[in-house]
Protein backbone atom coordinates (compact mmCIF):
# COMPACT_ATOMS: atom_id res chain seq x y z
CA UNK A 1 0.00 0.00 0.00
CA UNK A 2 1.41 3.23 -0.79
CA UNK A 3 1.82 5.90 2.27
CA UNK A 4 -1.24 8.13 0.49
CA UNK A 5 -3.64 5.08 0.50
CA UNK A 6 -2.98 4.39 3.73
CA UNK A 7 -3.87 7.80 5.06
CA UNK A 8 -6.88 7.30 3.00
CA UNK A 9 -7.94 4.28 4.59
CA UNK A 10 -6.96 6.15 8.37
CA UNK A 11 -9.58 8.68 7.45
CA UNK A 12 -12.16 6.53 6.42
CA UNK A 13 -11.53 4.37 9.46
CA UNK A 14 -12.58 7.75 11.48
CA UNK A 15 -15.45 9.00 9.57
CA UNK A 16 -16.91 5.67 10.40
CA UNK A 17 -16.13 6.12 13.96
CA UNK A 18 -17.60 9.60 13.91
CA UNK A 19 -21.08 7.67 12.31
CA UNK A 20 -21.05 4.74 15.36
CA UNK A 21 -20.79 6.82 17.87
CA UNK A 22 -23.52 9.33 16.50
CA UNK A 23 -25.62 6.50 15.88
CA UNK A 24 -25.13 4.77 19.22
CA UNK A 25 -25.13 8.22 21.24
CA UNK A 26 -29.45 8.71 18.92
CA UNK A 27 -30.02 5.06 19.84
CA UNK A 28 -29.47 5.30 23.38
CA UNK A 29 -30.31 8.58 24.08
CA UNK A 30 -33.28 8.18 22.14
CA UNK A 31 -34.24 5.19 24.17
CA UNK A 32 -33.80 6.80 27.06
CA UNK A 33 -36.16 9.49 26.00
CA UNK A 34 -39.18 7.35 24.84
CA UNK A 35 -38.92 5.11 28.38
CA UNK A 36 -39.09 8.56 29.97
CA UNK A 37 -42.19 9.72 28.11
CA UNK A 38 -44.03 7.16 27.27
CA UNK A 39 -44.18 6.53 31.27
CA UNK A 40 -47.39 7.32 32.96
CA UNK A 41 -46.32 9.47 35.41
CA UNK A 42 -44.49 11.78 32.19
CA UNK A 43 -46.94 14.65 31.93
CA UNK A 44 -47.48 14.53 36.05
CA UNK A 45 -43.52 14.98 35.99
CA UNK A 46 -43.47 17.49 32.97
CA UNK A 47 -46.26 19.74 34.65
CA UNK A 48 -44.63 19.49 37.78
CA UNK A 49 -40.98 19.88 36.79
CA UNK A 50 -41.11 21.36 33.48
CA UNK A 51 -43.73 24.09 33.04
CA UNK A 52 -43.03 26.26 30.47
CA UNK A 53 -45.14 28.81 31.94
CA UNK A 54 -44.00 28.76 35.78
CA UNK A 55 -40.29 28.59 34.21
CA UNK A 56 -40.96 31.76 31.94
CA UNK A 57 -42.15 33.33 35.50
CA UNK A 58 -39.78 32.72 37.91
CA UNK A 59 -36.63 32.23 35.88
CA UNK A 60 -35.77 35.96 35.64
CA UNK A 61 -36.16 36.62 39.56
CA UNK A 62 -34.27 33.24 39.98
CA UNK A 63 -31.32 34.28 37.95
CA UNK A 64 -31.67 37.45 39.74
CA UNK A 65 -31.05 36.30 42.67
CA UNK A 66 -28.22 34.40 42.00
CA UNK A 67 -26.38 37.03 41.63
CA UNK A 68 -26.14 36.87 45.23
CA UNK A 69 -24.58 33.40 44.89
CA UNK A 70 -22.05 34.65 42.35
CA UNK A 71 -21.17 37.35 45.33
CA UNK A 72 -20.58 34.72 48.19
CA UNK A 73 -18.47 32.86 45.87
CA UNK A 74 -16.26 35.97 44.98
CA UNK A 75 -15.74 37.02 47.95
CA UNK A 76 -15.54 33.99 49.75
CA UNK A 77 -12.77 32.48 47.30
CA UNK A 78 -9.98 34.82 48.00
CA UNK A 79 -10.00 34.61 51.37
CA UNK A 80 -10.44 30.89 51.46
CA UNK A 81 -7.17 30.96 48.94
CA UNK A 82 -5.10 33.23 51.46
CA UNK A 83 -6.51 31.40 54.73
CA UNK A 84 -5.59 27.81 53.79
CA UNK A 85 -2.19 29.33 52.71
CA UNK A 86 -1.23 30.26 55.83
CA UNK A 87 -2.56 26.90 57.41
CA UNK A 88 -0.67 24.65 55.03
CA UNK A 89 2.35 27.06 55.58
CA UNK A 90 1.61 26.74 59.21
CA UNK A 91 1.22 23.01 58.98
CA UNK A 92 4.52 22.43 56.68
CA UNK A 93 6.71 24.67 59.18
CA UNK A 94 10.01 22.37 60.75
CA UNK A 95 11.63 22.75 63.55
CA UNK A 96 10.25 22.55 68.01
CA UNK A 97 9.58 26.18 68.23
CA UNK A 98 6.60 26.14 65.41
CA UNK A 99 5.47 23.26 67.10
CA UNK A 100 2.02 24.84 68.42
CA UNK A 101 1.71 26.46 64.49
CA UNK A 102 1.76 23.08 63.20
CA UNK A 103 -0.63 21.52 66.06
CA UNK A 104 -3.21 24.39 65.24
CA UNK A 105 -3.72 24.20 62.04
CA UNK A 106 -3.68 19.93 61.95
CA UNK A 107 -6.31 20.30 64.57
CA UNK A 108 -8.20 23.12 62.45
CA UNK A 109 -7.98 21.28 59.34
CA UNK A 110 -9.05 17.59 61.08
CA UNK A 111 -11.35 19.66 62.63
CA UNK A 112 -13.36 21.41 59.89
CA UNK A 113 -12.72 18.83 57.17
CA UNK A 114 -14.23 16.72 59.41
CA UNK A 115 -17.64 18.16 60.15
CA UNK A 116 -20.45 18.37 57.20
CA UNK A 117 -19.98 21.61 55.62
CA UNK A 118 -23.98 22.64 56.00
CA UNK A 119 -23.45 21.49 59.80
CA UNK A 120 -20.98 24.57 59.90
CA UNK A 121 -23.15 26.73 58.46
CA UNK A 122 -26.52 25.91 60.72
CA UNK A 123 -23.72 26.57 63.95
CA UNK A 124 -22.58 30.06 62.82
CA UNK A 125 -25.43 31.67 60.74
CA UNK A 126 -28.16 31.01 63.44
CA UNK A 127 -26.02 30.29 66.61
CA UNK A 128 -23.69 33.53 66.27
CA UNK A 129 -26.69 36.05 65.58
CA UNK A 130 -28.31 34.24 68.45
CA UNK A 131 -25.61 35.08 71.12
CA UNK A 132 -25.82 39.03 70.77
CA UNK A 133 -22.43 40.01 70.67
CA UNK A 134 -22.30 43.56 70.33
CA UNK A 135 -20.42 44.52 67.49
CA UNK A 136 -20.54 41.33 65.64
CA UNK A 137 -22.98 41.14 62.73
CA UNK A 138 -26.82 39.64 63.24
CA UNK A 139 -27.18 38.95 59.60
CA UNK A 140 -27.78 34.73 59.18
CA UNK A 141 -25.87 35.14 55.35
CA UNK A 142 -23.05 36.75 56.63
CA UNK A 143 -22.28 33.96 59.41
CA UNK A 144 -23.43 31.36 56.81
CA UNK A 145 -20.67 32.86 54.80
CA UNK A 146 -17.91 33.00 57.52
CA UNK A 147 -18.99 29.48 58.09
CA UNK A 148 -18.41 28.40 53.96
CA UNK A 149 -15.18 30.03 54.67
CA UNK A 150 -13.75 28.42 57.70
CA UNK A 151 -15.08 24.92 56.05
CA UNK A 152 -13.64 25.36 52.50
CA UNK A 153 -10.49 26.88 53.96
CA UNK A 154 -10.00 23.25 55.82
CA UNK A 155 -9.63 21.34 52.25
CA UNK A 156 -7.72 23.87 50.50
CA UNK A 157 -5.19 24.01 52.84
CA UNK A 158 -4.91 20.52 52.25
CA UNK A 159 -4.70 20.74 48.84
CA UNK A 160 -2.11 22.88 48.90
CA UNK A 161 0.13 20.94 51.57
CA UNK A 162 -0.02 17.99 48.96
CA UNK A 163 1.22 20.52 46.45
CA UNK A 164 4.20 21.89 48.85
CA UNK A 165 4.65 18.06 49.48
CA UNK A 166 5.39 17.58 46.02
CA UNK A 167 7.98 19.71 44.87
CA UNK A 168 11.25 17.54 45.41
CA UNK A 169 13.24 18.36 48.93
CA UNK A 170 16.19 19.12 46.48
CA UNK A 171 14.51 22.43 45.51
CA UNK A 172 14.60 23.92 48.95
CA UNK A 173 18.10 22.32 49.44
CA UNK A 174 19.48 24.09 45.96
CA UNK A 175 17.63 27.76 47.50
CA UNK A 176 19.21 27.46 51.00
CA UNK A 177 22.34 26.70 50.07
CA UNK A 178 22.16 29.96 48.44
CA UNK A 179 21.86 31.52 51.23
CA UNK A 180 18.23 31.76 51.46
CA UNK A 181 16.42 31.76 54.76
CA UNK A 182 13.87 28.81 55.28
CA UNK A 183 10.63 31.77 54.74
CA UNK A 184 12.19 32.82 51.54
CA UNK A 185 12.67 29.57 50.25
CA UNK A 186 9.35 28.45 50.70
CA UNK A 187 7.93 31.64 49.66
CA UNK A 188 10.08 32.50 46.08
CA UNK A 189 10.55 28.86 45.16
CA UNK A 190 8.36 26.57 46.76
CA UNK A 191 5.29 27.71 47.47
CA UNK A 192 5.19 28.98 43.18
CA UNK A 193 5.93 25.51 41.79
CA UNK A 194 3.32 24.25 44.38
CA UNK A 195 0.49 26.44 43.64
CA UNK A 196 1.30 25.61 40.03
CA UNK A 197 0.57 22.26 40.53
CA UNK A 198 -2.32 22.30 42.65
CA UNK A 199 -4.53 24.59 40.21
CA UNK A 200 -6.68 21.54 38.81
CA UNK A 201 -7.56 20.12 42.38
CA UNK A 202 -8.34 23.48 43.54
CA UNK A 203 -10.72 24.43 40.77
CA UNK A 204 -12.64 21.42 41.70
CA UNK A 205 -12.92 22.62 45.08
CA UNK A 206 -14.31 25.84 43.77
CA UNK A 207 -16.86 24.46 42.17
CA UNK A 208 -18.09 22.95 44.77
CA UNK A 209 -17.85 25.88 46.43
CA UNK A 210 -19.93 27.54 44.27
CA UNK A 211 -22.54 24.65 44.66
CA UNK A 212 -22.43 25.08 48.20
CA UNK A 213 -23.09 28.94 48.46
CA UNK A 214 -26.92 27.76 48.28
CA UNK A 215 -26.21 26.04 51.70
CA UNK A 216 -26.88 30.15 53.03
CA UNK A 217 -30.21 29.78 51.88
CA UNK A 218 -30.68 28.09 55.31
CA UNK A 219 -29.57 30.92 57.18
CA UNK A 220 -30.42 33.94 55.35
CA UNK A 221 -34.32 34.85 54.99
CA UNK A 222 -33.45 38.38 54.16
CA UNK A 223 -30.49 38.15 51.54
CA UNK A 224 -32.50 35.76 49.12
CA UNK A 225 -29.85 33.48 47.10
CA UNK A 226 -31.35 31.53 43.74
CA UNK A 227 -32.24 28.48 45.95
CA UNK A 228 -34.06 29.98 48.75
CA UNK A 229 -35.89 32.13 45.36
CA UNK A 230 -36.96 29.13 43.88
CA UNK A 231 -38.09 27.80 46.97
CA UNK A 232 -40.26 30.31 48.04
CA UNK A 233 -41.69 30.77 43.84
CA UNK A 234 -42.34 27.13 44.38
CA UNK A 235 -43.78 26.87 47.70
CA UNK A 236 -46.02 29.83 45.97
CA UNK A 237 -47.17 27.65 42.92
CA UNK A 238 -47.23 24.33 44.15
CA UNK A 239 -44.66 23.26 41.55
CA UNK A 240 -40.69 22.14 41.36
CA UNK A 241 -40.11 23.84 37.65
CA UNK A 242 -38.23 27.25 40.21
CA UNK A 243 -35.94 24.45 41.14
CA UNK A 244 -34.99 23.42 37.95
CA UNK A 245 -34.59 27.03 37.05
CA UNK A 246 -31.76 27.55 39.93
CA UNK A 247 -30.16 24.17 38.78
CA UNK A 248 -30.09 25.96 35.42
CA UNK A 249 -28.06 28.82 37.13
CA UNK A 250 -26.10 26.67 39.02
CA UNK A 251 -24.87 24.95 35.73
CA UNK A 252 -24.03 27.62 33.86
CA UNK A 253 -21.24 28.53 36.11
CA UNK A 254 -20.02 24.35 36.89
CA UNK A 255 -19.97 22.90 33.69
CA UNK A 256 -17.42 25.59 32.14
CA UNK A 257 -15.25 25.52 35.31
CA UNK A 258 -15.54 21.45 34.97
CA UNK A 259 -14.25 21.73 31.12
CA UNK A 260 -12.26 24.01 32.26
CA UNK A 261 -10.53 22.47 34.95
CA UNK A 262 -10.38 19.26 32.39
CA UNK A 263 -8.60 21.06 29.87
CA UNK A 264 -5.99 22.30 32.50
CA UNK A 265 -5.51 18.64 33.45
CA UNK A 266 -4.98 17.55 29.80
CA UNK A 267 -2.39 20.21 29.62
CA UNK A 268 -0.43 19.77 32.67
CA UNK A 269 -0.16 16.17 31.41
CA UNK A 270 0.98 17.07 28.15
CA UNK A 271 3.67 18.99 29.83
CA UNK A 272 4.72 16.43 32.43
CA UNK A 273 4.96 13.59 29.22
CA UNK A 274 7.01 16.31 27.45
CA UNK A 275 9.28 16.02 30.47
CA UNK A 276 8.35 19.97 30.86
CA UNK A 277 8.55 21.65 34.08
CA UNK A 278 5.22 22.54 35.93
CA UNK B 1 48.69 31.87 51.95
CA UNK B 2 45.46 31.55 54.46
CA UNK B 3 43.36 29.09 55.14
CA UNK B 4 40.15 28.50 53.64
CA UNK B 5 38.94 25.48 54.94
CA UNK B 6 39.92 23.14 57.57
CA UNK B 7 38.12 19.58 58.99
CA UNK B 8 38.92 18.04 61.57
CA UNK B 9 37.27 14.41 62.42
CA UNK B 10 33.91 15.06 60.76
CA UNK B 11 31.75 12.10 61.58
CA UNK B 12 28.55 12.01 59.81
CA UNK B 13 25.76 9.62 59.78
CA UNK B 14 22.15 8.62 58.50
CA UNK B 15 20.35 6.67 60.49
CA UNK B 16 23.00 4.53 62.13
CA UNK B 17 25.04 4.44 59.28
CA UNK B 18 27.71 5.87 59.62
CA UNK B 19 28.75 7.35 56.14
CA UNK B 20 31.71 10.13 57.16
CA UNK B 21 34.15 8.26 59.84
CA UNK B 22 36.50 11.16 60.70
CA UNK B 23 37.63 12.99 57.99
CA UNK B 24 40.36 15.63 58.54
CA UNK B 25 40.94 18.27 55.29
CA UNK B 26 42.84 21.47 54.84
CA UNK B 27 42.49 23.48 52.24
CA UNK B 28 44.34 26.81 51.25
CA UNK B 29 43.16 29.66 49.08
CA UNK B 30 42.97 29.28 45.59
CA UNK B 31 43.81 25.54 46.13
CA UNK B 32 41.79 23.13 44.17
CA UNK B 33 40.98 19.37 45.88
CA UNK B 34 39.22 16.50 44.49
CA UNK B 35 37.23 14.17 45.91
CA UNK B 36 37.50 10.84 44.00
CA UNK B 37 36.35 7.32 45.45
CA UNK B 38 33.43 4.90 44.40
CA UNK B 39 30.02 6.16 44.71
CA UNK B 40 28.82 5.65 48.73
CA UNK B 41 32.33 6.85 49.84
CA UNK B 42 30.71 9.83 51.72
CA UNK B 43 32.04 12.42 49.11
CA UNK B 44 28.78 14.49 48.52
CA UNK B 45 27.98 13.97 52.08
CA UNK B 46 31.24 15.67 52.99
CA UNK B 47 30.44 18.69 50.77
CA UNK B 48 26.74 18.66 52.42
CA UNK B 49 28.20 19.10 55.67
CA UNK B 50 30.65 22.39 54.00
CA UNK B 51 27.75 24.00 53.27
CA UNK B 52 26.01 22.83 55.98
CA UNK B 53 23.01 21.41 54.48
CA UNK B 54 24.03 18.35 56.88
CA UNK B 55 25.05 19.00 60.44
CA UNK B 56 27.94 16.97 61.56
CA UNK B 57 27.27 14.80 64.21
CA UNK B 58 30.95 15.04 65.77
CA UNK B 59 33.94 17.09 64.38
CA UNK B 60 34.54 20.74 63.51
CA UNK B 61 34.89 22.76 60.72
CA UNK B 62 35.96 26.07 59.61
CA UNK B 63 35.41 28.16 56.86
CA UNK B 64 38.15 31.55 57.01
CA UNK B 65 38.86 30.19 60.91
CA UNK B 66 35.42 31.10 61.33
CA UNK B 67 33.76 27.56 62.95
CA UNK B 68 30.82 27.20 60.91
CA UNK B 69 29.86 24.21 63.11
CA UNK B 70 29.60 26.18 66.32
CA UNK B 71 26.25 26.15 68.23
CA UNK B 72 24.41 29.07 66.90
CA UNK B 73 26.29 30.39 64.17
CA UNK B 74 24.35 31.93 61.06
CA UNK B 75 23.93 29.15 58.44
CA UNK B 76 22.66 31.70 56.36
CA UNK B 77 25.77 33.52 56.34
CA UNK B 78 27.80 30.45 55.72
CA UNK B 79 25.65 29.33 53.04
CA UNK B 80 26.32 32.60 51.29
CA UNK B 81 30.22 32.52 51.31
CA UNK B 82 30.05 28.60 50.78
CA UNK B 83 28.52 27.70 47.03
CA UNK B 84 27.48 24.38 46.04
CA UNK B 85 26.81 23.20 42.55
CA UNK B 86 24.32 20.14 42.59
CA UNK B 87 24.73 16.60 40.29
CA UNK B 88 20.96 17.44 39.14
CA UNK B 89 21.28 20.95 38.79
CA UNK B 90 18.55 21.83 40.81
CA UNK B 91 17.75 24.82 39.08
CA UNK B 92 14.09 26.62 39.78
CA UNK B 93 12.04 25.50 36.74
CA UNK B 94 9.31 28.32 37.76
CA UNK B 95 11.88 30.62 36.75
CA UNK B 96 14.05 31.69 33.91
CA UNK B 97 17.66 31.53 34.06
CA UNK B 98 18.21 35.55 34.42
CA UNK B 99 15.67 34.61 37.38
CA UNK B 100 17.44 31.56 38.56
CA UNK B 101 21.35 33.58 38.50
CA UNK B 102 19.58 37.28 40.43
CA UNK B 103 17.07 35.32 42.93
CA UNK B 104 19.51 34.78 45.35
CA UNK B 105 21.59 38.01 45.18
CA UNK B 106 18.45 39.96 45.37
CA UNK B 107 17.06 38.50 48.41
CA UNK B 108 20.11 37.53 50.17
CA UNK B 109 22.54 40.12 49.76
CA UNK B 110 19.56 42.63 48.92
CA UNK B 111 20.94 44.13 45.78
CA UNK B 112 18.24 46.37 43.90
CA UNK B 113 17.49 44.55 40.98
CA UNK B 114 19.02 46.10 38.22
CA UNK B 115 22.18 45.77 39.59
CA UNK B 116 21.45 41.49 39.86
CA UNK B 117 20.29 41.16 36.87
CA UNK B 118 23.00 43.45 35.24
CA UNK B 119 25.78 41.42 37.28
CA UNK B 120 23.36 37.91 36.56
CA UNK B 121 24.04 39.07 32.60
CA UNK B 122 27.30 39.59 32.74
CA UNK B 123 28.41 36.12 34.09
CA UNK B 124 25.70 33.97 31.80
CA UNK B 125 27.64 36.18 29.22
CA UNK B 126 31.03 35.33 30.43
CA UNK B 127 30.18 31.64 30.33
CA UNK B 128 28.83 31.92 26.94
CA UNK B 129 24.83 31.45 27.70
CA UNK B 130 24.00 35.61 27.02
CA UNK B 131 21.09 34.60 24.39
CA UNK B 132 19.88 32.26 27.39
CA UNK B 133 18.96 34.83 30.00
CA UNK B 134 15.38 34.94 29.65
CA UNK B 135 14.62 31.20 28.57
CA UNK B 136 13.17 28.63 31.15
CA UNK B 137 15.82 25.62 32.50
CA UNK B 138 13.57 22.84 30.80
CA UNK B 139 14.41 24.90 27.38
CA UNK B 140 18.47 24.08 28.04
CA UNK B 141 20.87 21.32 27.10
CA UNK B 142 21.83 19.65 30.47
CA UNK B 143 25.19 21.22 29.77
CA UNK B 144 23.43 24.50 30.07
CA UNK B 145 21.32 23.97 32.51
CA UNK B 146 24.47 22.92 34.51
CA UNK B 147 26.65 25.83 33.43
CA UNK B 148 23.77 28.11 34.72
CA UNK B 149 23.82 26.33 37.98
CA UNK B 150 27.21 27.03 38.37
CA UNK B 151 26.29 30.87 37.34
CA UNK B 152 24.01 30.87 39.75
CA UNK B 153 26.50 29.58 42.40
CA UNK B 154 28.99 32.19 41.21
CA UNK B 155 26.65 35.56 41.49
CA UNK B 156 27.12 35.10 44.86
CA UNK B 157 30.84 35.54 44.69
CA UNK B 158 31.24 32.39 46.59
CA UNK B 159 34.78 32.54 48.36
CA UNK B 160 34.58 28.49 48.06
CA UNK B 161 33.02 26.37 45.55
CA UNK B 162 31.94 22.61 46.11
CA UNK B 163 30.97 21.22 43.28
CA UNK B 164 29.02 17.73 43.58
CA UNK B 165 29.83 15.50 40.62
CA UNK B 166 28.31 18.13 38.37
CA UNK B 167 29.12 15.93 35.14
CA UNK B 168 27.26 12.44 36.67
CA UNK B 169 24.11 13.19 34.79
CA UNK B 170 25.15 14.61 31.65
CA UNK B 171 25.31 12.91 28.62
CA UNK B 172 29.13 12.41 27.57
CA UNK B 173 29.37 14.70 24.86
CA UNK B 174 28.25 18.01 27.38
CA UNK B 175 30.89 17.26 29.77
CA UNK B 176 33.47 19.30 27.96
CA UNK B 177 31.57 22.05 28.14
CA UNK B 178 30.79 22.28 31.96
CA UNK B 179 34.44 20.93 32.48
CA UNK B 180 35.68 23.99 30.57
CA UNK B 181 34.02 26.17 32.75
CA UNK B 182 35.31 24.99 35.86
CA UNK B 183 39.04 24.97 34.29
CA UNK B 184 38.51 28.36 33.71
CA UNK B 185 37.71 29.57 37.25
CA UNK B 186 40.70 27.04 39.04
CA UNK B 187 42.79 29.44 36.39
CA UNK B 188 41.42 32.29 38.15
CA UNK B 189 42.13 31.47 41.37
CA UNK B 190 38.79 29.66 42.95
CA UNK B 191 38.99 28.28 45.66
CA UNK B 192 37.08 24.67 45.19
CA UNK B 193 36.53 21.18 46.58
CA UNK B 194 34.84 18.91 43.58
CA UNK B 195 33.54 15.22 44.17
CA UNK B 196 34.35 13.76 40.60
CA UNK B 197 34.41 10.40 38.73
CA UNK B 198 36.23 12.07 36.01
CA UNK B 199 39.75 11.19 36.44
CA UNK B 200 41.31 13.00 33.73
CA UNK B 201 39.93 16.08 34.74
CA UNK B 202 40.89 15.50 38.42
CA UNK B 203 44.37 15.20 37.15
CA UNK B 204 44.99 18.20 35.06
CA UNK B 205 42.18 20.89 37.37
CA UNK B 206 43.54 19.73 40.84
CA UNK B 207 46.64 20.75 43.06
CA UNK B 208 45.63 17.50 44.81
CA UNK B 209 43.87 14.63 44.78
CA UNK B 210 41.83 13.17 48.10
CA UNK B 211 40.82 9.08 47.49
CA UNK B 212 37.79 8.68 50.07
CA UNK B 213 36.97 5.28 51.24
CA UNK B 214 34.20 4.26 53.58
CA UNK B 215 33.67 7.24 54.97
CA UNK B 216 37.68 8.24 55.50
CA UNK B 217 40.04 9.73 53.77
CA UNK B 218 42.77 6.97 53.09
CA UNK B 219 45.03 8.92 51.07
CA UNK B 220 45.63 12.30 49.37
CA UNK B 221 48.34 13.64 47.81
CA UNK B 222 49.10 15.91 44.04
CA UNK B 223 47.06 14.39 41.57
CA UNK B 224 50.54 13.27 38.91
CA UNK B 225 51.63 10.66 42.09
CA UNK B 226 47.74 9.86 42.99
CA UNK B 227 47.29 8.66 39.69
CA UNK B 228 50.69 7.01 38.62
CA UNK B 229 52.01 5.97 42.00
CA UNK B 230 49.35 5.41 44.49
CA UNK B 231 50.86 3.79 47.81
CA UNK B 232 47.46 2.53 49.22
CA UNK B 233 46.68 -0.79 48.04
CA UNK B 234 43.02 0.49 47.84
CA UNK B 235 43.41 3.12 45.80
CA UNK B 236 45.42 1.32 43.14
CA UNK B 237 42.44 -1.15 43.32
CA UNK B 238 40.30 1.85 42.94
CA UNK B 239 41.93 3.29 40.18
CA UNK B 240 42.63 -0.17 38.14
CA UNK B 241 39.09 -0.66 38.11
CA UNK B 242 38.56 2.80 36.65
CA UNK B 243 41.12 2.22 33.89
CA UNK B 244 39.38 -1.17 33.36
CA UNK B 245 36.09 0.87 33.03
CA UNK B 246 37.69 2.63 30.15
CA UNK B 247 37.50 6.07 32.25
CA UNK B 248 40.90 7.20 32.43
Amino acid sequence: MTRSARRFSLKEEGAKGVLIATVSTVVVLGLIAYLAVSSPYWSEFKDQFLNRQVFAESFPEILHAFRRNIFYFLTAEPVILGFALLLAVMRSSRGPVFFPLRLLSTIYVDLFRGIPTVLVVFALGFGVPALRIPGLPVDGWFWGWVALILSYSAYVAEVYRAGIESVHPSQAAASRALGLTRWQSLRSVVIPQAVRRVVPPLMNDFISLQKDTALIAFVSAFSVEAFLRAQRVSAGDFNFTPFVGAAICFLIITIPMTRFTDWLLERQRRRRMAGGAL
Amino acid sequence: MSEAIRLEGVHKSFDGLEVLKGIDLALDEHEVVCLIGASGSGKSTLLRCINLLERVDAGRIWVHGEDITAHGVDQNAIRRRVGIVFQAFNLFPHMTVLRNVSLAPMKVLRHPREAAEANARELLARFGLADKAEDYPDRLSGGQQQRVAIVRALAMDPDVLLLDEITSALDPELVAEVLDVIRELAGQGMTMVIATHEMHFARDVSNRVCFLDGGRILEEGPPDRMFSDPTNERTKRFLDRIIAAGRM
